[in-house]
């Protein structure tokens, strides 16, 4: 019964530490601003092991603990409750939230003991840790909106934190207007929920609630296609996803370890949280889920070439993480719910760790983040390289690293489905993930060192605060994955037993959807079946065997051609760009031109309508010149008229009263 | 000649039109306040007219609710014009404009 009530702590402990670190702000020494968001965090993280330890100790198909502090809001049959609650799901993104998000605050102590704004930072950061964990134990979909537009603001101020640079000010405003963008379409999503779902339910049942939501999941069949799309868009933004992944990469103007913690582990994972929470909408709709698995492959692809030619470290990072940010849309879309999830678990913890080994980096070189003066850092900052190794074989998909469980599981999830296409696509990105991974190792830690010889005089080692998580981490990075150990291997598969009562209740619906009369349903649930039949065929020749072999060599192939390439032979790359590469080269430098020809597409004729029509049309046309000066001019000109009358002339007076009255009369007289 | 309430009517009707006319032609604001009285006399005749009609004596105590207003009107009205004749020497309204402005 204790553990009802440590769930709303939770997600206060939190908020009350933004509150006393952003209230206080300077009135508080940086060494208690940094004990108390740290030890909210903390506090936060010990509740959510307790609840989780509770969860394990329950049956199965009952894991679930609730709190309700109370209804929100009572509308006629349109209900809110105050609910937070906890299931598997919940359980492994509260611990991935609290755990990676405890480490990040950990090494900012370190990272931003000289900055100014040191209270400021811990108080967007604890309110960052309030807002998500909201959107990951809110047991109603308004309570995740609520979360899901708190982290986007968290975001903006953090991105923006540095704000007396203009750069990262309008990098902050591009995450904003691009996230809402995509929140819009959330909103949308959830509205045609709500109207289909109200008139089919009983008293007092809360419209948006998960299980409610769950219980009618047939009700909303016909239109699981429009809700699960507009829910994708929403996913699209926050999760950046071709097309809205463009405010990602210029989120990194904030602070490194903010990089880490919302742009990477935590905040961008929201989309793919909210796609796993309503598996059992999306099961309904066959068109959405190929929707989600095809935007998810490409955008994986597509972000892994433009991290190929990246010279900004943090840039590689940021376009890496989009790229594996698509393979949990694609595991998603292909029905592999828990896989999608155990991946943004393994990425949490080598992004995460990617980032702060990064930071450390930047840290050292007097915050210079242009790889192409970096270099031969592996003996000066030994700690730093050694977890970013760990890191690096992990995201490449060596075994038995985190990032080869999850990645392979993806991949072999959708072969079994029968997706060889997308198989083939997320094949290529990981052998691309593995060379892109390497030249960063490369031009960062290896070669001589090429700073200037005042930057070179400064480099050292991070403090233990900050080298410590980096650590924990790497160890992390490196165990993380073995409780997804597969089957085939001799493992338990024990993570994705872990969700199982989750997902396999979507399926579930998916066969009461059938019930309802929705062909689809059917069509799917069969699919389905063939699939896992297909899938035990396949297991027994061994092809998954051979597909995660094949995907380790690949992944070692990519790591020794980004050896080659830039430290054996590092004149391949530039030979490569003066024979005829140069065009490609360019086009990834530049990130294909998206942010450019949305410019030409979006911005400008925008600006253009702002300009011209709403501006000299509407507003200083139609407001000021119809609706402000019209009116003045109105009452000036009726003024001017009666001004006639108003002549002082008593006798002019008297005749108009005169006239007047025998007028009045003489009608009075006549009309009857 | 029976004296008929046509008759009491046609000359209200006379002098109520006098004082119209004048009040509406003269220049001089003593003769037109005059013109006043002469229009709230030829309302007290229809008042007192037909309360004679009717026999009731509702008409007399307009009647003597008028004088009184008329009484009032005068007054204030006579010591405006003494005093605007005082400070400008006239009492011709053509030259009072000023509340025109």
């Amino acid at each position: 019964m204790q553990s009802e009530i440590l769930l709303r702590w939770i997600v206060l402990v939190p908020l009350l530490g933004a509150a006393l670190n952003g209230l206080l702000n300077r009135r508080l020494s940086k060494q208690i601003s940094g004990l108390l968001a740290c030890g909210a965090v903390g506090v936060s993280f010990v509740m959510s092991v307790l609840v989780f330890l509770r969860l394990t100790g329950m049956e199965p198909e009952s894991r679930l603990v609730q709190d309700t502090l109370g209804t929100w809001m009572h509308l006629g049959a349109f209900r809110v409750d105050l609910t937070f609650a906890m299931d598997q799901l919940g359980a492994v993104m509260a611990l991935v939230v609290t755990g990676v998000g405890f480490l990040i605050h950990i090494y900012s102590l370190g990272y931003m003991a000289h900055d100014d704004g040191f209270q400021r930072y811990f108080a967007y950061l604890n309110l960052f840790i309030f807002a998500m964990m909201t959107l990951v134990l809110g047991g109603n979909l308004i309570m995740l909106f609520v979360g899901w537009e708190g982290v986007g603001l968290c975001s903006y101020l953090l991105i923006g934190f540095w704000f007396n640079e203009d750069a990262n000010a309008s990098a902050g405003k591009k995450a904003f207007i691009v996230n809402r963008i995509g929140d819009f379409g959330f909103l949308i999503g959830m509205f045609l929920m709500g109207t289909t779902l109200l008139p089919h339910l009983g008293a007092g049942e809360g419209v948006f609630n998960f299980q409610v939501l769950h219980a009618h999941a047939g009700v909303l069949a016909p239109v699981a296609t429009a809700v699960c799309l507009l829910l994708f868009v929403g996913a699209t933004g926050k999760s950046a996803q071709i097309p809205l992944y463009i405010w990602l990469p210029d989120a990194m103007a904030g602070p490194t370890p903010v990089s880490a913690l919302i742009h990477a582990a935590t905040m961008v994972t929201a989309g793919v949280y909210m796609i796993a929470r309503l598996n059992f909408l999306f099961v309904l709709s066959p068109t959405a889920l190929a929707v989600v698995a095809a935007v998810g492959a490409v955008t994986a692809i597509f972000a892994a070439t433009i991290a190929l030619a990246q010279n900004d470290i943090k840039k590689v990072l940021a376009y890496s993480t989009v790229s594996q940010l698509g393979y949990m849309m694609l595991a998603c879309g292909v029905g592999a719910f828990s896989v999608g999830i155990f991946h943004v678990m393994t990425h949490a913890f080598f992004k995460a760790l990617l980032f702060l080994g990064s930071g450390s980096v930047i840290h050292a070189m007097s915050n210079e983040q242009d790889m192409r003066v970096m270099g031969g850092l592996r003996t000066r900052l030994p700690i730093t390289y050694a977890t970013f190794m760990a890191a690096t074989l992990a995201i490449a998909g060596v075994f038995p690293f985190a990032g080869f469980f999850s990645k392979d599981e993806i991949l072999w999830k959708a072969w079994s489905g029968g997706n060889t296409l997308l198989w083939a696509i997320g094949f290529l990105a990981a052998g691309l993930t593995a060379f892109y991974m390497m030249r960063l190792v490369v031009l960062t830690f290896f070669g001589e060192n090429r700073a200037s010889s005042e930057v070179r005089k400064h480099i050292h080692e991070s403090p233990a605060t900050m080298t410590v998580p980096l650590i924990v981490l790497a160890v992390l990075s490196l165990v993380g994955g073995w409780i997804g150990w597969p089957h085939f291997m001799g493992g338990g598969s024990w993570f994705e037993q872990w969700l199982e009562p989750v997902f396999a209740s979507g399926a579930q619906i998916g066969a009461h959807g059938a019930h309802t009369g929705v062909a689809t349903v059917d069509v799917l649930v069969q699919n389905a079946q063939m699939n896992h039949a297909a899938a035990e065929a396949l297991h027994e020749t061994g092809v998954e065997w051979t597909l995660a072999v094949v995907s380790v060599l690949w992944a070692v192939l990519g790591l020794v051609l980004g050896w080659f390439v830039y430290y054996k032979r590092a004149t391949i790359a530039d030979g490569f760009k003066k024979a005829g590469g140069g065009f490609v080269y360019r086009l990834l430098l530049n990130k294909y031109y998206v942010d450019e020809a949305y410019d030409a597409a979006f911005i400008r004729p925008g600006y253009r309508l702002s300009r011209s029509v709403l501006w000299k049309g509407v507003d200083a046309g139609l407001i000021d010149g119809v609706l402000v000066n019209g009116s003045a001019l109105a009452v000036y000109l009726f003024g001017s008229v009666l001004r006639l009358f108003q002549n002082g002339m008593i006798r002019f007076y008297a005749w108009t009263f005169t006239i007047g009255v025998a007028v009045f009369v003489l009608y009075l007289s006549f009309s009857s | 000649m029976e004296i008929t309430l046509t008759h009491y009517l046609v000359l209200a009707g006379l002098v109520f039109i006098t004082g119209m006319v004048g009040f509406v032609v003269r220049r001089n604001a003593l003769v037109m306040m005059m013109c006043i009285e002469l229009m709230l006399c030829a309302v007290n005749i229809v008042f007192a007219a037909f309360a004679r009609l009717h026999g009731d004596g509702g008409g007399h105590v307009f009647v003597l609710m008028n004088f009184a207003v008329a009484a009032s009107e005068a007054a204030i009205g006579l010591a405006i014009l003494v005093e605007i004749y005082r400070r400008r020497r006239t009492v011709n309204v053509d030259d009072l404009k000023t509340l025109m402005e």
